[in-house]
């Protein structure tokens, strides 16, 4: 059975029959239908509440300008909020709910605020809302968010894919209306590469939704033979349901393609959607015109739509609003809806011309000189209100209305980047105007020609300009091209409850209230009133607001001016923003030489930064992490143990130059730095303050190799190249990172050199005094196997790294596991390697916070004064160097039991508790197994003769009850004489 | 952003890491320098709205650091140089 709104032609496939449901109820639509034309079809008008007041809404429009007919798509993981019915595609099986609503559309019990709408206008919640400030996050907020809310989300991942993609082409044409086709057939024919996007799934914009003729054929059947021309041209590429959403910086422009939105599901390897990145040398921005309200009393009820959306409904979809439509319009082409409902069989109750001139008709009524001033419907309209030119009134039986106002060029991307429109006194709307993107043209009603010759025209003329054709111009297809003229009218004396933003119900009411209150600017009156801060970005609603503005203070439209539009075109999905980088990843993750082999002892992971590293290595039995980072650090000291440092920072540096370019870099000395020797280094920055530390190995009197920290790796290397570009261009120097290029162990413990001899090969001594603390080199292992080899420690224990290519990491640590055996050789993770480092005092992360320096960290000495290097100027600032300045001290727990909390702050033992008598604060903390109780790193004022001193530890963020007496300690708990490191 | 790089051509500036100001290339001499100097060297920093000498490291490229001399308004770009040549032909 044919639905009941359903008519004659249309550019839909009634041999295929699809179903679909709306708030649970099933109707039935064809290919090529929105869920907009297909609700109509079916005599539905209610689609949707409004945002505040929560009244009845239908469709206003038939594009991707909707403010109303905003509904809830899909349901489970798929649920989709905020979708507008007026561009969604129709597919078999779609289901479709309203949204903003309970517990029912038709019955809605928050559409109470209507009543008090009195209360509810602008600046309600600003006026309202303000005292006490605890209770917005309480009460005010989530009470608000429950009545004026949009659709919900469906709390579930969503299971789709979507991709970024990159296009290249001579010349972007932004629509596919008659401006853009007539574009692309002149730039297609030239041979240049030509992208075409256009945002709805059938190209050739109004020409689908009119009656015109072009060429003799049909203006939809001429789109359609153009499609096909395009299509089959190599060097055009036609992408429909894409929407070119932001103009960027060079010819950039942003694109949003719906792959698989028309579908239930994305088929099989295929994306939901597609960000493209379009690399265009020309743009052509053919983006067409919407058209504009009238406001009056009640003008928001469903089936009072834009004429144009009317025409569109019937003409495209073969779908009307009602069986008994009336027009309101100010120009001619609301006569157009009126003539295009009488040829396809629906009742013109009449059409209401403003105009006293209006022309005339035989077919129907034009009251000419009139206006509606109110409307009447429940749920719908049932009755329009008139005022007729001789001041009676009348009442008019209708179910829909379509208004027209004129017609406003869609600048939209003319202002991305510092476009301002200008006001066109002749058709009396805004066009583009101001700098536009570089490299874009605007044609065709965007550009303010508002004929379809005049499109055909703008839009040939502009490709060639924009390609720098030579020649004679193509003749252009016949078209009509009737003269536009717009007389503003903008909304019906005396009307109050009249609807500007219908998305946001902003009402010409609120607009006069804001300009009573003293808001003056247009930015002001918009973030007042919220007109044109909704999802459709005010596409339909701003005009009219300005207007009404530059009324009520005296001025023209040109002096208020407009407010601007900004990316993104249409409301965009954070999902296809984010593309692949979903969850792990979200960034590349990075796996150490050992990871498959950690991953068979079961150890426990942990990111830093792009890196996954082993944190500890539980064996069977311990039930909490303490038991396995205890054992590993008790095990190290005792006997020998194995960590994965590969992620540390590996950089080489070559060079004749090379031992000067470090000199600069580092504020200790390096030229002197023997071959066969490794130095710890701290770097700073041009300000004095700490950068990172490391050290750097001399393995020939030009060729170094230079440690990072992992976290600054990325950063360190940009610093040196910095240095060596910007700074010291004429040494020979070149710099290269190997982080990845060398898995690096230390080896660690006491039986630490027991073991690297039994993989050493033959000839290579690694004796305390063939190979002492400090010393690096490079040596064979494991039979010819190049290796690096340097006697640093970090955990304060003798103690070695050994470097091999990263491929043979997995296979070194497996030998060491190996050969460690009679060792009892452990591996230890990040926890432990941390413990370690606390224990000796060893400054990490935590300690070079970028507040520090080198006198902060007990390093002062070590800036060398004999010599230039970066920041050691400014590190000799007074502010840098006073008296109780902070020092790195060690702290331990009176009690034993206590526990040390980092990041808490240090007070004197007696006095206030309070910022201003802070003494220092606390940046590391551990159990150290070897002390048997807490330890701390931290920076006390004065701290190097404050030793023994007691301190009270409070951390009045995580618990304002607790404070810890601690003992002021030297920071190294462990081996403070090195006698270990030497051993 | 597109920056024409003066060995590989035109390059999106995605692939690249920004500096700062090309006047950081201009470091104090530390023989004869003054407070003020370094001071002015570490910390001050004009804000012009037009044209802006800027360093940008080709991070996801050839690591060069290039100078780029572009319009803060417009984000035209009228100039790139490689900072490794210019500083050593000066």
């Amino acid at each position: 059975m044919t639905p009941k709104n359903r008519l004659d032609g249309g550019q839909i496939d009634r041999n295929t029959t699809l179903s679909f449901s709306f708030d649970g109820k099933q109707y039935t639509g064809h290919p090529g239908d929105t869920l907009a034309s297909a609700l109509l079809a079916n005599n539905v008008r209610l689609m949707g509440r409004s945002f505040k007041y929560h009244r009845p809404r239908g469709p206003m429009t038939a594009g991707s300008e909707e403010p109303n007919a905003i509904v809830e798509l899909r349901s489970g993981a798929r649920q989709e909020p905020n979708t507008r019915a007026t561009t969604a595609e129709l597919f078999d099986g779609l289901a479709a709910r309203s949204q903003n609503r309970w517990p029912s559309l038709k019955f809605d019990v928050m559409s109470i605020n209507d009543r008090f709408s009195n209360f509810l206008t602008a600046g309600f919640y600003y006026k309202t809302f303000m005292w006490p400030a605890a209770f917005w996050e309480k009460l005010y907020e989530p009470i608000i968010r429950k009545a004026a809310g949009l659709g919900s989300l469906s709390m579930q991942a969503d299971p789709d894919d979507y991709d970024k993609g990159f296009r290249h082409c001579d010349l972007l044409i932004v629509g596919a209306g008659p401006a853009g086709l007539s574009a692309a057939l002149t730039a297609g024919r030239s041979g240049r590469q030509v992208i075409v996007a256009d945002e709805d799934f059938r190209m050739g914009g109004r020409l689908n939704a009119e009656t015109f003729e072009v060429a003799d054929m049909a203006g939809a059947d001429w789109a359609a033979q153009a499609v096909a021309e395009l299509s089959a041209m190599p060097n055009v590429r036609l992408m429909p349901r894409t929407t070119v959403i932001g103009a960027f910086d060079h010819g950039i422009y942003g694109a949003v393609e719906r792959i698989s939105d028309h579908l239930p599901t994305p088929p099989t390897g295929k994306p939901r959607q597609i960000l493209w990145r379009i690399y265009s040398g020309q743009t052509l921005l053919c983006a067409g015109a919407t058209e504009r309200p009238i406001a009056f009393n009640n003008n928001d009820r469903p089936g009072i739509m834009l004429a144009a959306s009317v025409r569109a409904y019937v003409n495209r979809w073969a779908a009307t609003p009602a069986q008994r439509v009336a027009i309101f319009t100010n120009n001619d082409d609301g006569h157009r809806t009126a003539r295009d409902l009488h040829a396809k069989g629906v009742k013109v109750a009449a059409v209401i011309d403003t105009r006293a001139d209006a022309p005339g008709a035989i077919d129907y009524e034009v009251l000419s000189g009139a206006q509606v001033v109110d409307t009447k419907g429940r749920l719908g309209v049932t009755f329009v209100e008139l005022k007729l030119a001789d001041g009676n009134s009348r009442t008019i039986e209708c179910g829909a209305l379509g208004v027209s106002g004129g017609w406003n060029p869609n600048v939209h991307l003319t202002c991305h980047q510092r476009g301002r429109p200008q006001w066109n006194g002749a058709l009396a709307a805004f066009v583009p105007g101001g700098t536009l993107p570089p490299g874009m043209i605007v044609a065709g009603a965007a550009n303010g020609a508002f004929s379809t010759h005049g499109a055909l025209k703008s839009g040939a003329d502009a490709a060639r300009k924009a390609l720098g054709l030579e020649g004679r111009a193509p003749e252009l297809p016949q078209a009509e091209d009737a003269p536009v003229t717009q007389t503003p009218f903008w909304y019906v004396e005396g009307c109050s409850r009249a609807w500007l933003d219908q998305q946001n119900d902003v009402t010409v009411k609120d607009v006069k209230l804001s300009h009573q209150e003293g808001f003056r600017s247009v930015e002001h009156l918009k973030r007042y009133t919220t007109l044109g801060m909704a999802t459709d970005q005010g596409k339909t609603s701003n005009m009219g607001g300005l207007a009404i503005m530059a009324e009520l203070a005296g001025k023209a439209i040109p002096e208020v001016g407009t407010t601007v539009f900004r990316p993104p075109y249409t409301p965009t999905a954070i999902g296809v923003l984010a593309g692949r980088m979903r969850g792990t990843e979200f960034h590349p993750t990075r796996l150490t030489p050992s990871h498959y082999w950690a991953q068979e002892r079961g150890a426990v992971f942990v990111e830093v930064g792009n890196w996954l590293r082993a944190q500890w290595f539980p064996l069977p039995g311990e039930t909490h992490w303490r038991q396995s980072v205890d054992r590993e650090v008790m095990a190290t000291r005792a006997s020998v143990g194995v960590c994965d440092c590969t992620t540390l920072g590996k950089i080489d540096v070559q060079g004749v130059d090379a031992a000067a370019f470090l000199n600069k870099l580092y504020c200790n000395g390096f030229a002197k730095l023997a071959v066969g020797k490794t130095r710890y280094g701290l770097m700073l920055r041009e300000d004095g303050i700490a950068m990172d530390d490391g050290t750097a190995a001399r393995l020939a009197e030009d060729h170094f190799v230079v440690t990072t920290t992992t976290a600054n790796a990325g950063k360190v290397y940009q610093h040196m190249e910095f240095v060596r570009q910007c700074l010291m261009p004429d040494a020979d120097v070149q710099l290269i990172s190997t982080t990845e290029a060398w898995a690096q162990f230390a080896v660690a413990g006491p039986n630490s050199r027991r073991l690297l001899q039994k993989i050493v090969d033959p000839d290579v001594d690694i004796s305390n005094d063939a190979f002492p603390f400090m010393a690096c080199g490079n040596i064979t292992v494991c039979g010819g196997l190049r290796a690096r080899l340097f006697r640093i420690s970090f955990s304060g224990e003798l103690a070695f790294e050994i470097a091999v290519p990263a491929r043979y990491g997995d296979a070194l640590m497996r030998r060491l596991m190996a050969e460690g055996e009679e060792f009892d050789v452990t591996p230890y993770g990040t926890e432990a390697l941390s413990v370690m480092r606390i224990e000796k005092g060893h400054a990490a992360g935590n300690e070079l916070n970028g507040t520090t320096t080198a006198l902060n960290l007990g390093m002062g000495r070590m800036v060398s004064r004999s010599k230039d290097s970066i920041g050691s100027k400014l590190s000799e600032r007074p502010g840098l160097n006073e008296d109780d300045a902070l020092m790195q001290v060690g702290l331990r727990p009176v009690s034993r039991d206590d526990k040390i909390t980092a990041g808490g702050i240090l007070m004197r033992a007696d006095g206030p508790v309070d910022a201003a008598h802070s003494q220092g604060y606390v940046t590391s903390a551990a159990f150290s197994p070897t002390l048997g109780s807490m330890i701390g790193l931290g920076f006390l004022k004065d701290g190097g003769v404050r030793t023994g001193e007691t301190l009270r530890l409070v951390s009045p963020l995580t618990d304002l009850t607790v404070e810890v007496e601690v003992e002021v300690v030297s920071p190294h708990f462990v081996d403070p004489e090195g006698e270990r490191l030497r051993a | 952003m597109i920056i024409n790089h003066p060995l590989l051509g035109p390059r999106d500036s995605a692939e690249f890491v920004y500096l700062g100001t090309a006047d950081l290339m201009n470091r104090p001499d530390p023989d004869t320098a003054t407070p003020e100097d370094w001071h002015d060297y570490a910390y001050l920093r004009d804000n012009p709205a037009g044209t802006h000498r800027e360093l940008w490291f080709h991070d996801g490229g050839d690591r060069s650091i290039l100078i780029v001399t572009r319009d803060t308004i417009t984000h035209e770009i009228s100039a790139v140089e490689l900072a490794l040549k210019t500083r050593a032909e000066a």
